[in-house]
This record gives structure tokens, sequence and C-alpha cells, in this order.
């Protein structure tokens, strides 16, 4: 530890509790992802973690490295573009193949598709997409 | 009176982020399938990148935070090739 003898207390505090806030965001994302019973529900959870708890701790970071050195110290921001821009596109590409992968298997746990019909939301069975029912009431 | 704040808030939350990264580790080793296994990994990298963020605010070193941008980077690649496997069979057609 170095220099936090005179670092302000409104700074440590606020550093503190953007700290705790992002690591207890990310371990209630990672109890969800122990806990929940299907992989489609189990990919929700560490979301949480991924987008506001890596926010709150770059935040912290920011804020200690600032007031440590007296100079705005803003390259965490590298970090926060990096994992916002690229999780969407991890989680979305995994999904797909697990869909592929549950599709081709014939698995039970498999979410049905959701359609718009005359301007409400309806859920479509797995069996009517495999057999290609639901096409015929789209046109 | 604020080093003893630091110190004992980047404890605590040191000991979340290790908790989640062994539910996270939990995950990868016994997982039903393969994709729930590349989901564990995924969040432990994640994990992993926010304990070195924590590492460098208690050094008080811009060093770590290199260290948790290749992590991070390295996760996306990973993450990103395992998903393809899963879903063709092979990484580079």
């Amino acid at each position: 530890m170095t220099g936090e003898a005179d670092m302000p207390v409104w700074a440590a505090l606020l550093t503190s509790a953007f700290i705790l806030a992002g690591a207890s965001l990310a371990l209630i994302g990672s109890i969800g992802l122990w806990r929940l019973k299907s992989f489609y529900a189990r990919v929700h959870a560490p979301t949480l973690g991924s987008t506001l708890g890596v926010g709150c701790i770059l935040i912290a970071s920011i804020i200690y490295f600032s007031v440590l050195k007296t100079r705005p110290a803003v390259h965490e921001i590298l970090i926060a573009l990096f994992v916002t821009v690229t999780t969407p596109v991890t989680l979305l590409l995994l999904v797909r193949a697990a869909l592929h992968r549950d599709r081709a298997r014939g698995s039970s746990e498999v979410p049905g598709a959701i359609t718009f019909v005359n301007g409400t939301i309806r859920l479509i069975d797995e069996k009517e997409v495999a057999t290609g029912k639901s096409g015929q009431e789209e046109k | 009176m604020s080093e003893a704040i630091l110190i004992w808030s980047l404890l605590v939350a040191q000991l979340f982020l290790a908790i989640a990264m062994l539910l996270a580790a939990f995950r990868m080793f016994h997982g039903p399938r393969e994709q729930d296994r590349v989901l564990g990994l995924d969040n432990l990298y994640l994990n992993a990148t926010m304990l070195l963020l924590t590492l460098g605010i208690r050094d008080g070193s811009t060093h770590y935070f290199e260290a948790a941008l290749v992590i991070a980077m390295l996760g996306f690649v990973a993450t990103v090739a395992l998903a393809k496997i899963l879903m063709r069979g092979e990484v580079i057609e």
C-alpha cells in the first residue's frame, strides 16, 4: 500500500463503496451461474457482473488513481469499452451454438420461439418450429 | 483512517471475487454440458480481470491494469473460439 495516508477520507469512502458494489455484483452473478437450473437461465446471471460489476470496479479505480496522482487517470475506460463490446458478442455466439446443438439433439430444454401475430406476442412450441407450421401462419 | 477503510473493503471485495471464481470453476468442471463449461470459463476470465484490478488498487501501481486488459482480451478470444468449436466442430474451416 502506498500513499493512502495522505488520501482524503471522502475519496477512500467512495472508492470502497464502488469496489464493494462491484465485487458483490460479481458474486451474485456467479451464485446465479451456480444455482440456476437450465443453461438458458444460467447464461443471464454472469452478465450482472460483466456489465455493472466491471463498471463499478473501474469507476473505483479511476477515482483512486485520479485522487492519488492528482491528475486524471482514465485508461480504465479501455477495459470498460472492451468488456461492454465483447460480452454480447461472445454470449450471442455461445447461445446460438447451444441452441443449434440442442435442436440437433432433440433436447426438451430448448425454449420456444416468439413471433408477432397481428400485433400480439405469441410463443411457438418447439415442435411447430421443427415441422414448419409457424412459417405458414406468418403468410 | 482512509487507509483502514481501503484495506478492509479491498479485503472483503477480494474475498467476494475469490468465491465468485470458485463458483465459476465449479460450473466449469461440473457443467452438465459443454456450453456450461464454456460459460463458466468466460465468467472465470471476467472475475480474474476484476480481481487483478482490485490488486492494482491495493498495490497502488498501474502494472496490474495491463495484465487485466490482456486477460480480458484472452477471455474474449477463448470464448469465441470455443463457441465456434461447439457450433461447427472446428475453428478454421
